[in-house]
């Protein structure tokens, strides 16, 4: 079985392109904050989905529905509702994260195909156990802290699929237990969908050329004329420490795992998922055919590089935690 | 339609002086009406943004836009740059980006991590915009072709011309950059000033 390449999809036209530019599934979610992306002019109507599923299936592309925030108190209908909508619209698989919502999926749809969501943050055994155990969760989107010989190990030790991030944003905190974005703003992309949601960034530019972007009351960098840009988040700020201007938590860059999907393959991996239901068409289309020419490659034992570096945040990438060179 | 367009326009382009607005107008007006005939799916995920003043500056050139693209009443009026007008969000670059990030050939994000895209202003408003029209599917050729109907052909023609001058113009362009940073360094000059030298030419309105 060769490694499933799953892509994002913001809007039905970057779910159309995913699948023309190869994509074997490709993953998107409701206009609301059942899922994790909610951002503005982002993602798909029920009529939409319903419509990219048959666009899709016709294809031979499976469609897999992101319902990954964390239900809340006395909304949990909002949720519900969007489980059941995916599921009967013929969803290939649900990708959840809350614990009520998962319950709740497996309960009413005992035969829909769940995978566990990022955002669920689970990297032990145990934790991955729980959800296939009482869920029967089908695969788990492993969180971006771990190295390759710990996801070698883990799969070692669990009974379900796994799935690793390949391309794109890099998260560089636990995802689903993040909170910079909330202590910004008050929103979450594990409660509302959205880190460092639009409507608190604030971009000026100064005499001279000189960027300045804002998160809420924060400044999260100063950008020289021409020097390039990453995305307003706190964990990709540069701030003033010990006297230095610096990034305290990360660089400006993406992920960029290509180079090692034989090595995902060995340890056990699944499916290589690529970041960005945020971005545009013209990025889905270049990322997805790359990375399809790469895994087509691997299959007939080649290999196959490719830098999308002009596509990645402060045009730089990195192979992030997967190979740690540091402690 | 895949559009092959130089970086940014020649220098020369944006000191020339601006066409009279007033002349303009019906047709930029026309232009709007047309893409919400065509794309109404584009002003519907737009929603309540759609009702917001959007500052469309492209920096090579000697005019700016002012669109509201409202389902009830969407507007597109071109102004004098310099002249004073209102706007929520904005979006400034040079025209070849923005036309190509509108017809789908360029992605947003990069452009912004480039520099290329400065945006300003509402910025939730901004993303909804560029999300929508990515969607659309909007091919500005089309659009136009489309607006001036019998005489679509005479654009084609046009164009086939247009592309190729304006490559050789921006080559011709950049080499005399090259020349005359060559001549500088002579001089014993350092200012830093690369490749890239020619950006940001033009100040915002």
């Amino acid at each position: 079985m060769s490694l499933e390449l799953v892509c994002p999809a913001g809007t039905p036209s970057s779910l159309r392109e995913a699948v023309d530019a190869g994509a074997h599934a490709v993953y998107c979610g409701f206009r609301d904050e059942t899922n994790a992306r909610n951002f503005p002019g982002l993602n798909f109507s029920r009529k939409e989905l319903e419509e990219a599923i048959a666009y899709a299936h016709e294809r031979g592309a499976k469609v897999l529905v992101a319902i990954n925030t964390f239900a809340q108190a006395g909304r949990m209908a909002l949720w519900e509702q969007a489980v059941d909508d995916a599921a009967s619209m013929g969803a290939d698989a649900l990708i959840l994260a809350d614990l009520g919502v998962a319950d709740y999926a497996a309960r009413k749809h005992p035969g829909q195909r769940l995978h566990l969501s990022v955002q669920a943050s689970a990297s032990s055994p145990e934790a991955i156990g729980f959800y296939v155990r009482e869920f029967g969760v089908k695969r788990v989107v492993l969180p971006r802290v771990l190295t390759l010989p710990e996801i070698a190990a883990l799969n070692a030790e669990i009974d379900c699929e796994t799935e690793v991030f390949v391309f794109g944003g890099l998260c560089v905190m636990a995802e689903g237990r993040c909170l910079l974005s909330s202590y910004a703003t008050g929103k979450s992309p594990n409660m509302n969908g959205v880190c460092s949601p639009p409507s608190h960034v604030a971009y000026s530019e100064r005499e001279g050329g000189e960027m300045v972007s804002r998160l809420g009351e924060f400044t999260i960098n100063t950008f020289a004329a021409g020097e390039k840009a990453g995305y307003p988040t706190l964990c990709k700020g540069r701030f003033e420490a010990g006297g230095r201007k610096l990034y305290v938590f990360e660089d400006p860059t993406s992920l960029n795992a290509v180079d090692m999907l034989g090595e995902f393959a060995k340890a056990g991996v699944t499916a290589l998922k690529i970041e960005g239901r945020q971005r545009s068409k013209a990025y889905v289309r270049k990322v997805v055919s790359d990375f399809r020419r790469a895994v087509d490659a691997l299959e007939s034992g080649e290999a196959a590089h490719t830098s999308l570096a002009s596509l990645s945040e402060g045009t730089q990438e990195t192979e992030g935690v997967y190979r740690k060179t540091w402690r | 339609m895949a559009l092959s367009l130089p970086e940014r326009l020649p220098g020369f382009v944006g000191r020339l002086p601006a066409p009279p607005p007033g002349l303009l107008r019906p047709v930029f007006q026309q232009l709007i009406a047309g893409m919400l005939r065509r794309h109404p799916e584009m002003f519907e995920r737009l929603g309540e943004y759609g009702r917001r003043r959007f500052l469309i500056d492209p920096v090579d050139l000697p005019v700016i836009f002012i669109m509201r693209p409202d389902a009830e009443r969407p507007l597109l009026t071109p102004h004098r740059r310099g002249e004073a007008v209102v706007w929520e969000a904005a979006v400034r670059g040079p025209l070849p980006k923005l036309i190509s990030m509108v017809n789908g050939e360029e992605d947003g994000d990069a452009l912004f991590f480039s520099r290329d895209i400065v945006i300003e202003g509402d910025t939730e408003a901004v993303l909804a915009l560029r999300n929508a029209i990515d969607d659309a599917g909007i091919d500005l050729v089309e659009e136009t072709e489309a607006l001036l109907g019998p005489f679509a052909g005479v654009l084609a023609a046009l164009r086939k011309r247009a592309v190729p001058l304006l490559e050789a113009a921006a080559r011709i362009a950049g080499a005399a950059r090259a020349a005359a940073g060559r001549a500088h360094d002579k001089a014993g000059a350092h200012d830093g000033a690369g490749e890239d030298g020619g950006r940001g030419a033009e100040g915002a309105s």
